[in-house]
């Protein structure tokens, strides 16, 4: 505190400064100072954001009607980009588990960027939600004490607490966890191990949860199964690892950080185990889906095979399953598996089939054929794909700034100093 | 119903608990209004007082709570405001009612599958009354034609153009059943659509944040939402509105069946049992052991659809 520091041998104007004050503006500088190339990347993703922004501004003047979505699919790319994004998020603990509680140092190194990771993906994710809105600036009645919270009955209620909570835990740790380094102090592990075991226990609830929104609606029985919560978290937890195994890699090669072959080495073993359960899940939903053929297996048939000559996704899912499939067969060979180059290659046919199956053959399948049986196919508009696009920048923008800031304290190399 | 929890909740009902903040609020809400109103018209001497009320009433408007939870008086001033709100913006008048639901009153319908015809006569009655939007066509009823043999909705199809009644065919008609059991009103994030005490599943327009859950939630297709900005030609609209029914929506919001709540509350029948040419429409007070409604129940054998999910429709058909 300001308080403790002595008086007379600190200038007046330094006096004033609070060390946390310090802290913000030296992470500012951090992230507003770099090589062209760095210029040029942050450019670019504004660009996007922009873009971004022109669509979603084309959206509330007109409303959702520009988008694909009609009342038979109510639920489109927005929703489908959400869900992938909780997954994202919750594969944050993926990183922090072995570090904090098991003490596997090979992972300290990377732990702040998995905890990035999670704070940009939440931040996608809640904006997904709230670009899906009729109305946003009726946002305010789902406040609680405000509005009316319509909890504990309503998932959405739920997924709006365990979303919020997750990101203000993933910005708390790392922030008391770096601040600690900054001021040259150890942080104390009674202060940030109940926290960090916390937020673990909150990332396997925020994607169970998420899950739960949709496998608790009966009308749709494409997405009423137990398997689902599940499902979401082997995925997650399978393209969480192969995107921080791309994240690292290009980190190790833009910046200073020591990223351990190690860690590198854990996350694709993970990754591998992840990918293979998510098969076993696949192999058992086209088992329950079509041993028997019943009226609860047509969204199935349709994601799948197609129903009445309405095909839309069966490619799409069909790319997808080859992706994981042949991904997973890399991984599955040690010798491969640890070779750079192709692990790197399953890795991203991994993080795309994922996100194929979780951004057109979750949600949409829900809605197809709809209550009475009536096929009416979805496809995203520009609109839709712009706003995604626009999205997606601003969370690779947050997810650069916050390791930008991150890497120097981390590596010692930003710390407090009394001027 | 049980599930609901009165918290007394809104911006506007908060306020409300302690006076004295509240007419801070609204003393600098008016002051606000005043301001810009001041500026407006410094900038074109011209602009009308009715603008500026208008904007007074938008802003009011924007921090109103949810209707459920009001006072007698707040539903009046609410409704008030949306009177006014449309006479300014059409010079045209409506009439928005708040009937309440009655004690005794538990509303229930059947629908007799031997006499419908497919004439399509509910639909646009029902159009016209509810205050439909024009432009996406929205409709509340489907009527489904059956192949006879069969009566799968997969195989049947509920956009057909030709002469009615199709030979080899018989006509379903599907809409809100306004559940005993909604699993709509539950997923409800803000609790802006719910089960009134006659059985009406209703929703505030203005409270309603456009998640379209309920949809998701909905096994019967029963809800519309507001993709774009609806449109009712001004001759067209119905004046004789109620709060919870066919008064005017906006983009952005669901909207549903409501039994005609504007119409069923003041004991008229709603518009598509009016206009059904072939009697197959019958509505009811479920609690009335005289209805025809519960006739209908005690003589004939009833069925409702998707009973093995629980909600317990109020919408029962039958054969002749």
């Amino acid at each position: 505190m300001s308080a403790t520091l002595n008086p007379i041998t600190i200038p007046a104007e330094e006096r004033l400064r609070h060390p946390l004050v310090q802290f913000f503006l030296d992470g500012l500088r951090e992230v507003t100072t770099g090589s062209p190339k760095y210029h040029i990347w942050m450019a670019s993703l504004t660009l996007l954001m922009c873009l971004g922004a022109y669509a979603y501004s084309i959206q509330l003047r007109e409303g959702l009607t520009v988008t694909g979505m009609h009342d038979h699919v109510s639920w489109g790319f927005y929703i489908s980009n959400f869900t992938f994004l909780v997954g994202m998020a919750a594969a944050a603990v993926i990183l922090v588990m072995p570090t904090y509680v098991l003490k596997d140092h090979d992972f300290k190194k990377a732990v702040l960027v998995g905890e990035a990771l999670a704070v940009a993906a939440l931040i996608m994710a809640l904006s997904f939600v709230v670009a899906d809105m009729g109305g946003p600036d009726r946002l305010w009645h789902v406040i609680p004490m405000i509005g009316v919270f319509n909890w504990p009955a309503s998932m959405l209620t739920w997924d709006i607490l365990v979303l919020n909570g997750y990101l203000v835990l993933n910005l708390l740790i790392p922030f008391y966890l770096l601040y600690s380094r900054y001021m040259g102090r150890e942080p104390d592990k009674r202060i940030y191990v109940p926290a960090v075991l916390l937020s673990i226990l909150w990332a396997v609830s925020v994607h169970l949860v998420t899950a739960f929104l949709y496998a608790g609606l009966p009308a749709r029985p494409f997405w009423n199964s137990a398997l689902l919560g599940p499902r979401f978290l082997a995925t997650a937890f399978t393209a969480g690892p192969a995107m921080m195994i791309l994240v690292l890699r290009q980190l190790r090669k833009h910046t200073d950080i020591d990223v351990a072959q190690a860690t590198i080495d854990k996350l694709a073993t993970v990754t591998t185990v992840g990918a293979q359960i998510c098969l076993i899940m696949l192999a058992s939903e086209l088992f329950v889906e079509f041993y028997r053929d019943t009226h609860h297996g047509l969204g199935a048939r349709y994601l799948f095979f197609g129903l009445d000559g309405h095909t839309r996704l069966v490619p799409w899912i069909w790319t997808s399953i080859a992706m994981s499939v042949t991904a997973t067969a890399i991984l599955s060979v040690h010798p491969l598996r640890q070779t750079d180059r192709w692990l790197k290659f399953a890795c991203t046919l991994l993080f795309l089939g994922i996100l194929i199956e979780k951004g057109l053959g979750t949600i949409i399948p829900g809605f197809i054929p709809e209550p009475w049986g009536r096929i009416d196919e979805y496809a995203p508009t520009w609109v839709e794909l712009c706003v995604t696009l626009g999205i997606w920048a601003m969370g690779t923008f947050v997810f650069t700034i916050l390791t930008k800031a991150a890497i120097p304290v981390e590596l010692g190399n930003l710390k407090y100093r009394r001027r | 119903m049980s599930e609901f929890n009165p918290n007394p909740s809104g911006l506007h009902q908060i306020l409300n608990r302690q006076v004295d903040r509240r007419t801070a609020v609204a003393t600098a809400a008016g002051a606000l209004v005043a301001g810009l109103g001041l500026l407006q018209t410094a900038c074109s001497p011209l602009a009308a007082a009715e603008s500026k009320e208008k904007a007074q009433l938008n802003w009011e408007a924007f921090f109103q709570g949810n209707y459920r939870l009001m006072t007698h008086k707040e539903k009046d001033e609410t409704v008030h405001r949306l009177e006014r709100l449309h006479a300014l913006n059409t010079g045209n008048q409506v009439r928005i009612g708040t009937t309440a639901a009655k004690e005794g009153v538990l509303y229930g319908y059947a629908f007799n599958i031997s006499k419908c015809r497919g004439y399509m006569d509910c639909v646009k009655a029902c159009i016209a009354e509810n205050n439909q939007d024009r432009k996406s066509d929205m409709r509340y009823i489907r009527i489904h034609e059956h192949n006879k043999g069969q009566m799968s909705f997969e195989a049947a199809e509920d956009s057909f153009y030709h002469e009615v009644p199709a030979a080899g065919h018989f006509y379903m008609g599907t809409q809100c059943f306004h559940c005993q059991n909604p699993p709509c009103t539950q997923v409800c994030p803000t609790q802006a659509t719910w089960l009134e005490p006659d059985g009406l599943v209703v929703v505030d327009y203005n409270w309603c944040i456009g998640c379209r859950y309920c949809i998701a939630a909905c096994p019967y297709d029963a809800r519309r939402f507001n993709w774009g900005d609806p449109q009712v030609p001004e001759e067209e609209v119905n004046p004789n509105q109620h709060y919870l029914g066919n008064r005017l929506r906006r983009k952005g919001v669901v909207e549903k069946c409501t039994f005609c709540i504007q119409r069923s509350r003041d004991g008229k029948n709603p518009a598509c049992v009016e206009a059904c040419p072939t009697g197959s429409r019958t509505f009811g007070n479920l609690l009335d052991p005289d209805s025809d409604l519960r006739w209908i129940l005690k003589n004939k054998k009833v069925f409702r659809l998707k009973e093995d999910l629980g909600t317990e429709p109020k919408f029962w058909y039958y054969m002749d």
